[in-house]
């Protein structure tokens, strides 16, 4: 583990840790809903990350060792614990996107942010990962910004329309 | 279009997704009336004569998945709703998702009821959380009004659902592995024994089943079997999603009887191929199915017709490739996807897929040695035969499927050749 990059100075702010408070509340601090609990967490932390210091106040909080925390954080593709972006975009990488020519959207996407897979602009707005397929096959080829889904994506002009909507 | 047809999809656009009332106003919540009506055994008498296998991939008939868990000892059951659906080209469980989720709603109270679950739990993958308000509105509706909780229509039987997110892990589609991570862990798959049908979730009798498995109850349930069964063939009877995609012109979600040959589906259905290309192959049941040649367009799409050409119905992904694409790199994607997915439990999967994933690297670089494919085989198979869960068994039919109807395209003849000099 990086751990410049997962130290997270001051991130846990009062206001924060108010608000892990109430979704951890939400889950009745229950243990089997670690997943769903972190998956929240992330999305109310600036750059859609789980920084160690908040890992580590969950671990607390619920009573859960930290390195089950990390177990859990590790393993699932949608859990990051190295800081990401305002903007976290995600190309499908999978069989069907393939076959309906990804490539356009992959070059515009790589022009647009001048980035490669897992890395974040310098501004901290954008960050770029390659997923397994989402099921959005039917329009193909995919990609999703902040989880929202756009299909289609066969020239540079749908593309860069898809990504005006989030300058 | 006049090929597909609608007893599961029924209710697609005919109601507001996003209301109970809308739902009651076209008769939803009947399946359910109906259903606290009979007996537990009648209900599975009639899954039974309805033959439905198992929608989620392993085919397994439902009525007698049903029939065991209900003859499971156990006062407090479980019932987990598979919808994780993490196999490439496979989105039907989004279309009844997304357009008829009281539906999948009434399947999980008729199974709870069945096989004697007080809780039922919906699994849903991360990639579809856009949809999770829609199934949670649904779920409090359904509570709000009567049909769901505690005593339901004054039956007496209580039933409660409990929506968990997925975290993007396709082996946690896997029973066992969807289990742990309902339980707050990693996932990585359980063995076996205990069954989970005995000793699943929280230790508890479980029952997993997919989502298209469960809104099909719910279709017979109100309708009676003989509707459904008036569609598909003697060996695979009624019908089924589809999820058509890749190279053709209208790519979606279909219901088909089975039986419509693939020439159909893909043609009539899905309006050809795009560009005026040719058809190269077919890759059938996801990732994890297995792939044809174009010269198996007038198989019937049954069970028992595509197992005689070595493919499966699998999830009910059809995805069309046409001759732009080379079968090296069709395989070296879906081994990509393997890689990255496996979980690493076991030693076969997690260094079969890398040792694997080299050779295939050398031979869509054309730098590949003599005996590569043979060693590829190899592997492939100790794979299939020693993965510990059915990610490592699957992972490689598309490999070797691939260099059994194309081995031209893995060089074979110019390997021989070298091997003359
Ligand atoms: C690696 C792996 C992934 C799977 N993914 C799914 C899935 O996403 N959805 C699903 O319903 N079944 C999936 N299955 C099949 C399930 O293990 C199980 O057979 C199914 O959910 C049972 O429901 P059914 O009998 O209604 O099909 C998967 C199996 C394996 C081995
Ligand atoms: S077969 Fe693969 S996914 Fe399954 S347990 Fe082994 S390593 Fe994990
Ligand atoms: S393969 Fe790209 S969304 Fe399914």
């Amino acid at each position: 583990m990086n751990r410049t990059k997962t130290e997270g100075f001051g991130i846990l702010t009062r206001e924060l840790a108010q608000e892990i408070d109430k979704t951890i509340n939400l889950y009745q601090s229950n243990s089997t809903k670690l997943v769903g609990i972190l998956l929240d967490i992330q999305g109310i932390i600036p750059k859609q990350y789980i920084p160690r210091e908040v890992a580590a106040y969950v671990s607390e909080k619920m009573n859960i060792p930290l390195s089950k925390i990390y177990d859990v954080i590790s393993f699932y593709a949608a859990l990051s614990d190295v800081p990401r972006a305002d903007y976290v975009i995600q190309l499908c990488d999978s069989v069907v996107c393939k076959v309906t020519g990804n490539t356009t959207l992959r070059d515009t996407i790589s022009q647009l942010l001048g980035i490669k897979e897992q890395e974040s602009t310098p501004d901290g707005k954008y960050w770029l990962e390659y997923t397994p397929c989402f099921g959005a096959c039917d329009i193909s080829p995919a990609m999703r910004i902040n989880g929202k889904v756009f299909g289609h994506l066969t020239s540079q002009d749908s593309v860069k329309a898809v990504f005006d909507q989030y300058r | 279009m006049s090929k597909t047809v609608s007893i599961i999809t029924e209710n697609f656009g005919k109601y507001d997704p996003g209301s109970i009332d809308s739902y009651l106003s076209i008769g939803g919540f009947s399946a359910v009336k109906k259903a606290l009506t009979m007996s537990s055994a009648e209900i599975i008498e009639m899954t039974k004569k309805a033959a439905v296998k198992g929608r989620g991939g392993a085919a397994y008939d439902t009525g007698r998945k049903w029939a065991q868990a209900a003859s499971v000892p156990g006062e407090d059951k479980v019932v987990i709703c598979n919808a994780d659906e993490g196999e490439p080209c496979t989105f039907k469980d989004r279309s009844i998702l997304s357009k008829d989720p009281f539906r999948l709603i009434e399947g999980m109270i008729i199974a709870g009821y069945t096989v004697g679950a007080k809780n039922g739990y919906i699994y849903l993958r991360e990639e579809y959380r856009h949809l999770r308000p829609l199934i949670r509105n649904a779920i409090d509706e359904s509570v709000a009004k009567g049909y769901l909780g505690e005593n339901i229509i004054n039956t007496g039987f209580s039933f409660h659902i409990h929506l968990y997110s997925g975290a993007g892990a396709y082996v946690c589609g896997e029973g066992s592995t969807l289990i742990e991570s309902i339980e707050g862990k990693s996932g990585r798959p359980r063995i076996k024994p205990p069954f989970i049908k005995e000793c699943g979730l929280f230790q508890l009798p479980t029952l997993v089943n997919n989502v298209e498995t469960l809104a099909i109850a719910a279709a017979f349930i109100q309708h009676g079997v003989e509707e459904y069964l008036s569609h598909g063939t003697a060996g695979s009877p009624g019908t089924k999603i589809i999820s058509l995609a890749g190279n053709v012109k209208n790519p979606g979600a279909y219901e088909i009887p089975f039986g419509l040959t693939l020439k159909e589906i893909i043609y009539d259905i899905g309006g050809g191929i795009t560009d005026g290309h040719e058809l190269k192959l077919l890759q059938l049941g996801g990732a994890s199915g297995k792939i044809g040649p174009a010269a198996i367009v007038n198989t019937p799409y049954t069970y028992e017709d595509l197992a005689k050409e070595g493919l499966v119905v699998g999830s009910g992904g059809i995805l069309v490739v046409d001759d732009r694409t080379r079968v090296i790199d069709f395989v070296k994607s879906i081994q990509d996807f393997f890689i990255h997915e496996s979980c690493g439990k076991c030693t076969p999967c997690r260094e079969g897929n890398r040792q694997i994933s080299k050779i295939i690297d050398r031979f869509v670089e054309g730098r590949q040695q003599p005996d590569d494919l043979q060693t590829a085989e190899r592997f492939a198979n100790i794979m299939s035969n020693c993965a510990f869960c059915g990610l490592g068994e699957t992972a490689q039919s598309t490999l070797l499927s691939a260099i059994k109807h194309f081995p031209e395209e893995f060089g074979l003849t110019e390997v021989a050749e070298n091997e003359k000099h």
